[in-house]
């Protein structure tokens, strides 16, 4: 890892920081760099249980928040179950909310694209999951598959950081697996919830949506380049709310990312 | 479509990516171009997502409950309070408002 603080601390306010660092994983060493021996898998439980256990809890607003959007409590659970990434299906809830069974596409859309990363994430973990090439033991088919369904910003920033490699897998198990049965539990508890509350916007439901976005953005915001996309999508959204069916004007503010993303807009010289 | 069909094309795409990471050797996206573009995608698309939660109603831009529960928000995700706390402090200036209103 490019920094040892960054390492997430049990205790404290660890959610938060990993999902920080979650997105700076991408610039992370690949496994090349990092060791195989050295020490510390128990760490590595304790950060995984303790951003495990911390993230796992908002699946209670995301199962108040889908059946908000309209989605029964069997669809809900099936979201957290396959799915399984915590932006994307906030952002198709989110989006069906506003527009409905007719936003569909943009809300199929939105999602996708808000899972683009971890195809990154994936690329990052496998080397580090499959270990030495000197073992010469195939992974089996059955656990990359169980690695990529829970391969999430959480489980790949507390791989990463770790010291090394066999910490780094035990971190990324611990992580996941804790999240996928503490984030399904939580979902149907929420659901059920949601389901309680009748009128969700007396509840405040609707503003409730907007903060857990802007919870899953706020770590991500430490750039200036990052700063420069939020306010411009955010602005370009607002403009095009009038203009474009319900769900398009999120679809179009991603253009704001690739525009800046690829001329390397807004970029601070003493920045990596 | 139905809710049903949204939710599996939607969840069979995302499940599709996170295989491809593990599945498809390396490469494009660890360009510095493409990964750089991915990370801001994301950015991107909760800001959206954030505006259009916190403004529209249907298609008109609308300020009412949502605006200030979400500058509590932002305050207190500055303070480092916890997203659970937060989400629920949010909805409770929301409702709060509305029901003195």
């Amino acid at each position: 890892m490019n920094d040892s603080s960054d390492a997430p601390e049990p205790g404290t306010d660890s959610t938060t920081r990993v999902r920080g660092d979650a997105a700076s994983a991408e610039s992370a060493p690949t496994a090349a760099s990092r060791g195989e021996g050295g020490a510390a898998p128990d760490t590595a439980v304790r950060d995984g249980l303790a951003v495990g256990l911390a993230t796992a809890v908002y699946g209670i607003s995301f199962g108040a928040l889908a059946v908000a959007a309209g989605l029964d409590i069997w669809q809900t659970c099936f979201l957290s179950l396959v799915m399984f990434t915590g932006g994307s299906q906030f952002a198709l809830v989110g989006v069906l909310a506003s527009g409905g069974v007719a936003a569909g596409g943009s809300a199929i859309a939105t999602a996708a694209m808000l899972g683009i990363r971890n195809v990154i994430y994936g690329m990052r973990m496998k080397p580090i999951l499959e270990g030495p090439p000197t073992a010469g033991e195939r992974v089996p088919v059955w656990r990359r598959v169980a690695a990529a369904w829970v391969t999430i910003d959480e489980s790949t920033a507390v791989a990463l950081a770790q010291s090394n490699d066999r910490a780094a897998r035990v971190g990324f198990w611990v992580t996941g697996v804790v999240i996928f049965v503490g984030w399904n539990l939580t979902t149907l508890a929420g659901a059920l919830i949601g389901d309680a509350m009748g009128d969700t916007k007396a509840w405040g439901l609707d503003a409730a949506a907007a903060a857990a976005f802007l919870g899953l953005l706020w770590p991500r915001l430490k750039r200036v380049q990052a700063g420069a996309v939020a306010v411009g999508a955010a602005v370009d959204a607002t403009f095009m709310t009038p203009v474009l069916m319900p769900g398009l004007p999120v679809l179009v503010a991603a253009l704001v990312a690739v525009v800046v993303g690829w001329f390397d807009l807004f970029r601070r010289r003493s920045e990596p | 479509m139905t809710t049903w069909h949204i939710i599996l094309i939607a969840s069979a795409a995302t499940l599709a990516l996170k295989l491809a990471g593990h599945l498809v050797p390396a490469g494009f996206l660890e360009r510095e171009r493409p990964a750089r573009i991915a990370d801001l995608l994301t950015v991107a698309l909760l800001s959206a997502l954030i505006a259009v939660q916190t403004l529209a109603a249907g298609s008109s831009i609308v300020i009412d409950a949502r605006v200030p529960a979400v500058i509590v928000a932002a305050a207190l995700y500055a303070l480092r309070v916890p997203f659970v706390v937060v989400v629920i402090a949010a909805a409770a200036v929301a409702a709060g408002i509305r029901a003195f209103s």
